[in-house]
């Protein structure tokens, strides 16, 4: 709210992709996220125009292309979407300012209704062929390679009861493969360079890249 | 003989090895250390110098390390993987080394969550194995993690921490298989309460050899009141305080509880004693360092042996 205070009329822009699977980001979430807006500046004494619109994919210029046009009569964007398609948003139109509805937070699946949990941290460099299709970078609070570490209570984390330990889901799942002798294979350390720890990283595709 | 250390030279000769451990202070007053340290002369075969315990800041392991050195004192220079990198890690290692530090112990350190700092960000950019590894390569191999000679290689006799109690149990065996086949000299455990699982966990380490390859020094915390021994079972992560134990404390008068504590952590190393594959003792007295000296007096493991 802090951002959009000094405008009159915002354009707000929702993407039907990831954010719209997880109830962030999609059609129905602008349309509440409009009204919110809308009342909590009544409220303050001052009307905001709220424009919406819902793009296919905000993180392609292909779709943000779209929006030519729409920019013209608002005074600031606030995209709903990851903070790929925020910056997508925000290149294409040099001139306005644009800014985050959400707080993008993790890669993660569904665990149940409403439930999502973080499954990976894009390392670059996979290693849950070695730990039963769990990882450990993602899902152990020390990103232990070779655990679980002392803190490891009831296949609870140290941390919270509400975190399972990485590593006794993956004891758990070596058992249940008959595998359980992998276990005491050492992952080496680890090549961050894969990593964000290597800079930003890139993939070109030569055979679809013009 | 792979290093200088003192601790090594004890294991060495086939007598029980006693270490000890020193919180460094919340502050730079090196007196703190001094005072600390000057309680176990003379009675312990190395002193662990925790590296930001609990995830809290506190001086550094190294700088306190250096102090207990000056003072003609063997520190175990601990090292976690929470708080620095490996370039950070080997740095510390070499200046450790420089300094006459020949001893280390590799842990991956409580996360900050539970610290004075929980927004701060967590490395571990190596676990506490991959570590061991390092610190092995540097010593064995005269190389850097990455590869290159080092010019001088640090000795470092190393050690590493496990915890018996921890879950699953099934697992803490082959994990402490892991930490030797990495390359671990010795292992300082969780403290031992449940002394029954213990010795469970002791079969399975002989039944692997595993104690011929490492040596296995049990921790041993006295406590000073139920309420710690309560503390200790149901709040810190990976412990196990049996109900007798809890029973005891609490069946006595609460101006003796002290002097229960101290003597139940002298039974348990009698008891301990016995075990074989056992090689020492770790005596983390928390706060309470002035009582290292009656520990060790009383368990029969005094005087220490000189070389």
């Amino acid at each position: 709210m802090g951002y959009i205070r000094p405008y009159n009329r915002i354009l707000l822009i929702g993407c039907n992709e990831c954010v719209t699977v997880c109830a962030a980001g999609g059609r129905k979430e602008v349309g509440i996220l409009s009204s919110a807006l809308q009342i909590a500046s009544m409220k303050d004494g001052k009307p905001l125009e709220v424009k919406e619109n819902t793009l296919e994919r905000q993180c392609d210029p292909e779709y943000v292309e779209e929006l030519v046009g729409q920019v013209n009569d608002v005074d600031a964007i606030v995209s709903m979407a990851c903070g790929c398609g925020v910056q997508e948003v925000a290149k294409r139109f040099p001139s306005m300012r644009v800014f985050p509805a959400l707080n993008t937070n993790f890669m993660g699946a569904s665990e149940s209704q409403g439930v999502w949990a973080e499954r990976c941290q894009g390392c670059g460099d996979c290693l849950i062929g070695l730990t039963g299709g769990i990882c450990p970078i993602a899902r152990c609070a020390k990103r232990i390679m070779n655990g679980p570490c002392g803190g490891s209570t009831n296949g609870k984390c140290e941390i919270s009861p509400d975190i399972d330990c990485a590593w006794h889901l993956i004891w758990n799942r070596l058992k249940s493969l008959g595998i359980e002798d992998q276990y005491e294979t050492i992952i080496e350390s680890k090549n961050w360079k894969t990593a964000r720890d290597g800079g930003p990283r890139k993939i070109i595709r030569k055979d679809l890249a013009e | 003989m792979k290093t200088e250390s003192a601790l090594e030279k004890v294991l060495a000769s086939g007598q029980l090895a006693v270490t000890s451990e020193c919180g460094p202070p919340r502050g730079s007053n090196p007196d703190k250390v001094r005072e600390k340290a000057a309680m176990l002369k003379g009675f312990v075969d190395g002193i662990n110098v925790t590296d930001n315990q609990t995830a809290m800041v506190r001086m550094s392991s190294l700088a306190a390390c250096i102090i207990i050195k000056e003072m003609g004192l063997d520190p175990i220079f601990q090292m976690v993987s929470r708080d620095r990198n490996r370039l950070a890690m080997q740095s510390d290692i070499l200046g450790a080394y420089a300094h006459g530090i020949n001893t280390m112990l590799c842990l991956s350190g409580d996360h900050t969550h539970f610290g004075d700092h929980p927004m701060a960000a967590n490395v571990y950019d190596l676990d506490s194995i991959q570590a061991i590894q390092m610190v092995k390569k540097m010593r064995d191999q005269g190389k850097f993690q990455g590869g290159d000679e080092i010019d001088h290689p640090p000795k470092m006799f190393i050690g590493a921490a496990a915890n018996p109690f921890a879950d699953p149990f099934e697992l803490r065996v082959a994990r402490l298989a892991k930490k030797a086949a990495a390359g671990v000299d010795f292992i300082q455990t969780q403290c031992v309460y449940n002394l029954d699982k213990f010795e469970t966990w002791m079969s399975g380490v002989r039944d692997r050899g595993l104690d011929k390859k490492v040596a296995i020094l049990p921790g041993i915390t006295p406590m000073k009141t139920v309420g710690m021994a309560k503390y200790m079972k149901n709040r810190v992560p990976g412990m196990d305080v049996p109900d007798e134990v809890i029973q005891r404390m609490a069946n006595t008068p609460k101006n003796k509880q002290a002097d229960e504590g101290i003597q139940i952590a002298v039974e348990s190393i009698q008891r301990l004693k016995e075990v074989p594959g056992v090689a020492g003792f770790h005596i983390m007295a928390i706060e309470w360092e002035e009582k290292v000296s009656e520990i060790v007096t009383r368990a029969g493991l005094w005087p220490r042996p000189e070389f």
